[in-house]
């Protein structure tokens, strides 16, 4: 279970670059906002697509909700309890691998097993995983011996093996060729379909989001705030192009984010 | 059919051995002053035969690897706490920065007086020679570590034990063991050196001894000698690096 509330969430971040200035060079605390009075709310079990122009704070959103970071001011609440720091039933799978490069496959998706003690129990949970994943045979593989779309998969299994309530998933199909993006894609949806966490996926292609999401949210740039909150009550899988109303919304989206003809 | 990283090693080498013989002959020199390859092989077996290079060379590996393993022992860890804790970095680190640019070999007077004569002001030269590398190497790979990794041991819950176990020590492994191999080629530089002043043993002072006897000869086993223990110990540290928990580092950089 958990339902996730965003309240008045503002972040900033301090500058502390200098800035030259032509009566020299003075240091100036530069205050940069990314995050502006965000409020959210997602249901348990939803999959909630997040889309934003490059550099809006996608991730910094994500990074408060895993309780990476502080909030300036406001606050994420999971089941009415606000977040006071990371979680192992709160799990952030990263925009570049969160894999330990110095562990095998086995040991990365060991480390949020590591303590049950039944070894046995422990061994077959990971194999699990491992197969669910499709990485059966490399379970002695170290992350720089796997093709991208395997390390993906890889921490997928990682982050599902500890039964997290919330997964937390920034661009997960980046850097990924078309097809080992769209069989991930697929995977993932499966693995939401069967398993109903609460998921929050961060991606910037809208397709993603309205294939996947029960629920798409589009931030606007930097300071962001949220431009567009839409619940999707379709099943799946969707056809964007059978279906008028996400066709719509498709354009709609492409314009909001500044491409007037949606290809 | 040869391989040519065999062959042109040793064409270099063979033209070495030319040229020193060319120049034996026909420079003038005498050949105390500039013995030929021959009469250098053959004191070599001489010394080998007596015992005296073993024992020199013994003393010599004795003090380094004594000096070197107190340096990485301390060394490592103090290098771990500078990169991790902000305070012991702000209190320490001016010190270490302060002492790392001084020559091992400024010390040797203050190591004769405090030490004397013997094995110990040689042993404590080698570690100072080490320390100083080692530790700010550690501290730089500790500093380096991307911070995604916290992170996710963060999410997993890790304890501070874990911390520096699962992610710290093994993520700095690749940079430490190259601080390995380039501080072992100082400790060895350093050995001889000390060993011409402060003690009766060791190639060092063999050189030393042979140049006042004005043996060349004997001279120049000495360095041939250093310089095929220092191929070794470099040898010996790269396959430290080769080792397969390391790999990642080589490879996913
Ligand atoms: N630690 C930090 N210090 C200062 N500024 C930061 C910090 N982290 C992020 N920012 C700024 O916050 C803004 C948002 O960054 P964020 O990584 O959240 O963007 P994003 O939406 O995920 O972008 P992308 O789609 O490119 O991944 C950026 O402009 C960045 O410069
Ligand atoms: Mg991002």
């Amino acid at each position: 279970m958990s339902a996730i509330k965003i309240k008045n969430l503002k972040k900033s971040y301090l500058d502390k670059r200098r800035i030259a200035r032509s009566n020299g060079s003075q240091p100036i605390n530069h205050v940069i906002d990314v995050l502006n009075d965000i409020n959210l709310e997602f249901e348990d079990g939803e999959m909630v697509c997040i889309l934003g122009p490059s550099g809006c704070g996608k991730s910094t959103l994500l990074r408060m909700i895993a309780g990476f970071e502080q909030a300036t001011s406001g606050e994420v609440l999971i089941n009415d309890a606000p977040i006071e720091g990371p979680r192992a039933d709160n799990i952030f799978v990263f925009q570049h691998s969160g894999l330990l490069p110095w562990m095998t496959v086995w040991e990365n998706v060991e480390l949020g097993l590591r303590h049950l003690e039944n070894l046995q129990k422990k061994d077959e949970t990971i194999q699990e995983y491992i197969s669910m994943v499709e990485l059966t045979g490399f379970e002695h593989h170290y992350p720089h011996q796997l093709s991208g779309g395997m390390l993906r998969r890889a921490e997928l299994a990682r982050a599902l093996a500890v039964n997290p309530e919330t997964l937390i998933m920034d661009e997960p199909f980046s850097g990924l060729d078309f097809l080992t993006h769209m069989k991930i894609r697929e995977e993932v949806v499966n693995m939401h379909e069967f398993m109903r966490k609460t998921t929050l996926v961060v991606t910037h292609d809208i397709d993603d989001a309205l294939i996947m999401g029960d629920r798409v949210i589009v931030m606007s740039e930097r300071p962001a705030t949220i431009k567009l909150e839409k619940k999707l009550n379709f099943g799946r899988p969707r056809d964007l192009g059978q279906n008028p109303e996400l066709k719509e919304l498709r354009d709609e989206i492409f314009f909001m984010l500044g491409v007037s003809y949606a290809i | 059919m040869f391989r040519r990283e065999i062959t042109f090693p040793l064409i270099t080498f063979l033209c070495i051995l030319l040229i020193w013989e060319l120049i034996t002959r026909f420079s003038g020199w005498s050949s105390q002053v500039f013995p030929s390859p021959l009469a250098v092989l053959t004191s070599m077996q001489e010394l080998i035969s007596s015992g005296a290079l073993l024992k020199h060379s013994v003393a010599s590996l004795f003090r380094v690897s004594i000096g070197f393993f107190l340096a990485v022992i301390l060394g490592i860890p103090i290098g771990i706490i500078l990169g991790r804790i902000k305070v012991a970095k702000l209190l320490f680190n001016p010190l270490v920065q302060f002492l790392r640019p001084i020559s091992p070999l400024a010390w040797i007077p203050l190591a004769m007086l405090w030490f004397g004569i013997g094995d110990l002001p040689a042993i404590f030269l080698i570690f100072l020679s080490s320390f100083f590398p080692m530790v700010v190497a550690t501290s730089v790979a500790v500093e380096s570590i991307k911070p995604t990794f916290f992170q996710v041991a963060a999410n997993f819950n890790f304890n501070r034990y874990e911390i520096i176990t699962k992610i710290v020590m093994p993520a700095i492994t690749p940079e430490v063991i190259t601080a390995l191999r380039l501080t072992i080629t100082i400790a060895w530089l350093v050995v001889v050196a000390a060993e011409m002043i402060a003690v009766q043993s060791g190639l060092g002072y063999m050189i030393l001894d042979s140049r006042n006897a004005l043996r060349m000869d004997y001279v120049m086993v000495g360095m041939i000698v250093i310089g095929i223990i220092g191929l070794l110990l470099d040898y010996i540290m790269r396959i430290l690096g080769n080792i397969e928990s390391t790999a990642w580092g080589r490879l996913s950089k």
